[in-house]
C-alpha cells in the first residue's frame, strides 16, 4: 500500500469513529451491509474509470451507460425471456463495443476523449430512454431468477455478494494494473505518451483497451444495479455516476493528467464517499446537502494532498542543492529537480 | 551602400559580452556593433553562439559579463521589455504568429489599441494603424485577413510589420528564409533593402551563405562563442565565410574500427519523407562501421531518422533492414525488427522523466521482466543493474526518478533500453547533447564497441567535431537528399559545410 492510499485509510477510519461517535447505528450489521453493497456496485464502475483516467483521459458516458445497459437486461430477461446468462453475455458483448467505438474514435479518429464520452453520454441516454418510450423497464410481477439473484443481491455471512463481486474484480484489475506487462504500458502512456510510443509501446492499443475495461466494467455494474434496483427508470437510472467514479478516482490518487493512481486508492475512493453518503444520512444532516458534503471533502483532500507534494518537491530541491560528488554536478544541462511537478 | 561611416554613433552595441553556464563557455568576450542602415550578416556553425547572442539581445538571458550599449545609454543586462522599448525586434526562424486571429490582431498582440469608454478592442484603429506598416513591407494581404489564409512568407512579412510596430531600429531576422521558396525569398530581400532605406538596422544570421553574400554590408563570424572575423562589403564571399567559420582543431577522437566494413545492414533506396517530399535519400549502413550524418538545422536528419523508425510516415521508397524489406508503420515494428532510436529530445521522447530509472531501462522490453505474464521487480532491478555496472551509470538509487540523474547519466539510461535488447542497427540522434564532456567519451567508446560488435551505428550529430571525430564514413543531407557521401580521408569540416550549405 502506497503512503498516499496510507493517507485515504487513515481518513476513512477518523471519518468513521467520529459517524460512530455520534451514531452508535453507523456500525449496525444493517447499515454495514447496505454500505458494502454500495461500495460493490458503486466501486465495480469506478475501477473501471480508473483505467480510463489512467492514460490521461475521461469517460463520461458510465452513467448513461449503466442506465442503458440496465434497460436492455431487464427487458431481454423480464420481457423476452433471454435465458439470464445468455443475457449477461449480450450485456457485456454490447458494453465491449461501446468501449471499443470510444477508444478507436479517440485514438485513431483522434477526437478528444471528453467529446466522445459526453456524445455518448447523451446517446445511450436518449437511446434508454427512447427504446422503452419513457416508460420503466422491470421484471414481470412475481418473477423470479434463483441463481442470478443469489449472484448478485444475494448475502454470504452477512456480506452481499455485489462486494464479493468487486473485490473479485479489484484483486483481478490490481494484478493487471500492477504486476502485467499492460499495467506498466498504461502507466508509460499516461506519464508521456510520447516517449512510450519512441519505446515500441502500442499506445493506440493501449488507450483502447482502457475505454473498453471501462465499458466492461460498467456493464458488469450495470447488471448489479438492475437487479439491486428491480426496475430501471431510464431518465433518472445512472445520473451523475461518471462523476461519482472520477471523483473516487480523483480521491484515490489518481492525476487526470494521466500516469498516476492505483486500484486500493479508487477502491477507497469509494469507500469514503459511500461513508459520507452515509454520514449525511445517519448526522440528521438533510440529505439536500449530500452533494455539496461530498464536494467539500474532495477539494480539501486533493488540496490538502497537492499541498504535501508541494512541500515535498521543495524538501527534495533544497537537498539538491547540497554539494554533490563532482561527477554528477559536471553537466551542462540545467538541473531539473528545482521544479515542482504539478504544473497548472 | 551603409549610411554609417566608423566614425558615427552605433544604434547597438555589445562590449566584451561572455556567457557562461556550468561547464560551458557559450560566448566569450564577443564585440559587435550595427549603424543606421546597415545589415549585417551573423555566420557560424551549429552551436557557435549566434543564438545564445540574440537571446541576450532579446533580453531573454542576461550575460555573465560586458555591455550593452544603446545609442548613450548602457545596460549590463536587457529585460524583455527593455529590450523591447530600446527598439530591438526579432522576426524568427519558426513563426510566432497566432493563426486563430486576424493580421492586425497579430501586429497588436499584447498591446491592443482600445475604444473609450468601455475599454473594448479598437479593432477599426488597430486595422487602420496596420495598413501603413504592410505598405511598409509590401504586403500585398489586407490587415483584416486572418492569418491562416497567409503562406508562410507572407507570415514573415506579417512578422515584419509586427516588428515595425514597436518602431524598430535594429530588427534581428534568425534563419528568415527557411521555409521560404526562392522567390519568397527574393522579396524578402528586397523588403530588407526597404528597411535600410529607412534607417532601420537589420541583424541577418543564415547559413544561407549566398544570401548573406546578396543582402549584408558587412559579416561577423562567431566560431566557438568567439568572434573569429569580420568581413567588409567587398571581401564577403562564400569561401571567406567558410574559411572563418571553421578551422578549428580537431581533437584526436577517432578510434578505427576492429575490421574492415562487413555485410549491409541497412539500405534506403530512393526514401521520401514528408518533411522534403521532393527529395530521395539514397544511404547504405554496414556492419562494423560508425556512420555520421550530418547537415544543417532542418536538412531533414532527424525527420529521417523517426521515418525509418516508424514515427514519421514513409512516403516512398525501399528500406531493407539486413536483406529484408522494413515496413515501420509505428515504432514497434520497428523494434520487434531489430532496430532501434535514440531520440534526439531525451526529456519528451526519450525518457518517463518522472518514472524510475530502471523502470525507464526496462519500458522497452517488458515482457523479458516479466516471467508468466507478470512484470517482476526483481527482475527489472536485475536488468537495470547489469546495465548500470556495464554504461558506468552514476546514480545512487535506481528506483529514484530518472529526473534527478544529470544529463550525460539520463542518456546512459536512453541507451541502456536499448542496449539490454538484441540491436541490429541503432540510430542515435544528437547522442551528446547537453551530455558533459566525461560521459561524451564514453558515449563515443560504446559506439564504437557496437559497431566492431556487429551492430549498425548511425549517428546524426550537428557537432562538426564529433562528426568527423567519430564517424568512419560521413553522408550529408541538404534539404532532405543526400548532398554527398565522404569517406574518411575525405574528411574535412570545409567539405561537410560545403556540401551542407551547398557550395556555388
Amino acid at each position: 500500500m502506497q503512503k498516499k492510499d496510507m493517507g485515504l485509510a487513515v481518513l476513512i477510519v477518523i471519518v468513521g469513529a467520529v459517524v460512530y461517535l455520534r451514531n452508535p447505528l453507523f456500525l449496525s450489521p444493517i447499515n454495514l451491509g447496505n454500505t458494502a453493497n454500495l461500495i460493490g456496485l458503486f466501486g465495480l464502475f469506478a475501477i473501471g474509470q480508473g483505467f480510463v483516467i489512467m492514460t490521461g483521459g475521461i469517460d463520461l458516458s458510465v452513467g448513461s451507460m449503466i442506465a442503458l445497459l440496465g434497460v436492455l437486461f431487464v427487458d431481454m430477461v423480464g420481457r423476452l425471456g433471454v435465458p439470464w446468462p445468455l443475457a449477461v453475455l449480450i450485456t457485456i458483448a454490447i458494453g465491449t463495443l461501446m468501449g471499443l467505438a470510444h477508444g478507436l474514435l479517440i485514438t485513431r479518429l483522434k477526437m478528444q476523449p471528453f467529446v466522445v464520452t459526453l456524445c455518448g453520454l447523451l446517446i445511450y441516454r436518449g437511446v434508454a430512454r427512447g427504446y422503452t418510450a419513457e416508460a420503466t423497464a422491470g421484471f414481470p410481477f412475481g418473477a423470479s431468477y434463483p441463481d442470478l439473484e443469489w449472484l448478485t443481491i444475494g448475502r454470504s455471512f452477512g456480506v452481499p455478494h455485489s462486494f464479493f463481486a468487486m473485490v473479485l474484480v479489484g484483486a483481478i484489475c490490481w494484478v493487471v494494473l500492477h504486476r502485467s506487462v499492460f499495467g506498466r504500458h498504461l502507466y508509460a502512456v499516461g506519464k508521456n505518451e510520447e516517449a512510450a510510443r519512441y519505446s515500441g509501446i502500442r499506445t493506440g492499443l493501449v488507450i483502447t483497451l482502457a475505454y473498453v475495461i471501462c465499458a466492461v466494467l460498467s456493464a458488469i455494474a450495470a447488471i448489479y444495479f438492475a437487479m439491486f434496483t428491480r426496475s430501471v427508470q431510464p431518465s433518472s437510472h445512472g445520473n451523475f455516476y461518471e462523476l461519482y467514479a472520477i471523483a473516487a478516482a480523483v480521491l484515490g490518487g489518481f492525476s487526470l493528467r494521466g500516469g498516476e493512481g492505483s486500484i486500493i486508492g479508487v477502491i477507497l475512493g469509494v469507500v469514503l464517499l459511500q461513508e459520507l453518503q452515509n454520514l449525511v444520512n445517519l448526522l440528521g444532516i438533510p440529505s439536500s446537502l449530500n452533494f455539496a458534503v461530498m464536494g467539500a471533502v474532495i477539494l480539501a483532500g486533493v488540496l490538502a494532498d497537492q499541498q504535501f507534494n508541494r512541500y515535498r518537491a521543495a524538501r527534495r530541491a533544497l537537498r539538491a542543492m547540497e554539494p554533490r560528488p563532482p561527477a554528477d554536478t559536471a553537466t551542462s544541462s540545467p538541473p531539473i529537480v528545482g521544479s515542482t511537478p504539478d504544473r497548472p | 551602400m551603409p549610411l554609417s561611416t566608423p566614425s558615427a554613433l552605433p544604434l547597438l552595441a555589445l562590449q566584451s559580452i561572455s556567457k557562461a553556464y556550468p561547464g560551458v563557455v557559450a560566448l566569450s568576450d564577443v564585440s559587435m556593433s550595427v549603424h543606421r542602415g546597415e545589415v549585417l550578416g551573423l555566420v557560424g556553425e551549429n552551436g557557435a553562439g549566434k543564438s545564445t547572442l540574440m537571446k541576450i539581445l532579446g533580453g531573454v538571458i542576461e550575460p555573465t559579463s560586458g555591455r550593452i550599449v544603446i545609442g548613450h545609454a548602457e545596460f549590463a543586462r536587457l529585460s524583455v521589455t527593455a529590450s523591447q522599448a530600446a527598439g530591438i525586434a526579432f522576426v524568427h526562424q519558426e513563426l510566432n504568429v497566432f493563426d486563430n486571429l486576424d493580421v492586425a490582431a497579430n501586429i497588436f498582440l499584447g498591446r491592443e489599441k482600445r475604444s473609450a469608454p468601455l475599454g473594448l478592442l479598437d479593432r477599426q484603429g488597430m486595422r487602420e494603424a496596420a495598413r501603413p506598416l504592410l505598405g511598409r513591407v509590401g504586403a500585398r494581404f489586407g490587415p483584416d485577413t486572418p492569418v491562416v489564409e497567409l503562406s508562410l512568407a507572407e507570415r514573415q512579412l506579417l512578422e515584419i510589420a509586427k516588428a515595425l510596430s514597436i518602431d524598430a531600429r535594429v530588427v534581428i531576422m534568425d534563419e528568415p528564409t527557411s521555409s521560404l521558396t526562392l522567390t519568397e525569398t527574393q522579396t524578402l530581400m528586397q523588403v530588407i533593402a526597404d528597411l535600410k532605406a529607412q534607417g532601420i538596422a537589420v541583424i541577418y544570421i543564415s547559413h544561407r551563405l549566398s544570401e548573406i553574400e546578396a543582402c549584408a554590408d558587412r559579416v561577423l563570424a562567431l566560431r566557438d562563442g568567439k568572434v573569429v572575423g569580420e568581413l567588409a562589403r567587398n571581401e564577403i564571399t562564400h569561401d571567406a565565410m567558410i574559411r572563418l567559420m571553421i578551422g578549428r582543431d580537431l581533437k584526436a577522437l577517432y578510434t578505427p574500427p576492429a575490421a574492415p566494413p562487413g555485410k549491409i545492414i541497412l539500405s534506403l533506396t530512393a526514401v521520401v519523407t514528408a518533411a522534403w517530399p521532393q527529395a530521395r535519400a539514397d544511404i547504405v549502413v554496414r556492419s562494423g562501421e560508425i556512420l555520421g550524418i550530418a547537415g544543417l538545422m532542418g536538412a531533414g536528419r532527424t525527420e529521417l531518422a523517426e521515418t525509418i523508425f516508424g514515427i514519421r510516415p514513409l512516403l516512398g521508397g525501399d528500406i531493407r533492414l539486413s536483406g529484408k524489406p522494413l515496413r515501420a508503420d509505428t515504432p514497434a515494428q520497428a523494434i520487434d525488427a531489430g532496430l532501434y532510436l535514440v531520440p534526439e529530445d531525451r526529456k519528451r521522447t526519450g525518457l518517463l522523466l518522472e518514472a524510475a530509472i530502471d523502470e525507464n531501462i526496462a519500458l522497452a522490453d517488458l515482457p523479458a521482466v516479466a516471467p508468466h505474464g507478470l512484470v517482476s521487480r526483481r527482475d527489472i532491478r536485475k536488468r537495470a543493474e547489469t546495465q548500470r555496472r556495464e554504461l558506468a551509470i552514476k546514480a545512487a538509487d535506481l528506483t529514484r526518478v530518472a529526473a534527478e540523474l544529470s544529463g550525460g547519466n539520463q542518456q546512459k539510461v536512453v541507451l541502456a533500453k536499448w542496449l539490454s535488447m538484441r540491436p541490429s542497427l541503432i540510430i542515435f540522434d544528437e547522442p551528446t547533447r547537453g551530455v558533459d564532456v566525461g560521459a561524451k567519451s564514453e558515449i563515443y567508446r560504446l559506439l564504437r564497441a557496437l559497431a566492431d560488435a556487429g551492430v549498425g551505428v548511425v549517428m546524426i550529430s550537428s557537432d562538426m567535431e564529433e562528426v568527423i571525430g567519430v564517424s568512419d564514413r560521413i553522408v550529408v543531407l541538404r534539404e532532405g537528399a543526400v548532398a554527398g557521401i565522404l569517406d574518411r580521408p575525405a574528411f574535412s569540416e570545409q567539405g561537410v559545410l560545403r556540401l551542407a550549405v551547398g557550395a556555388n
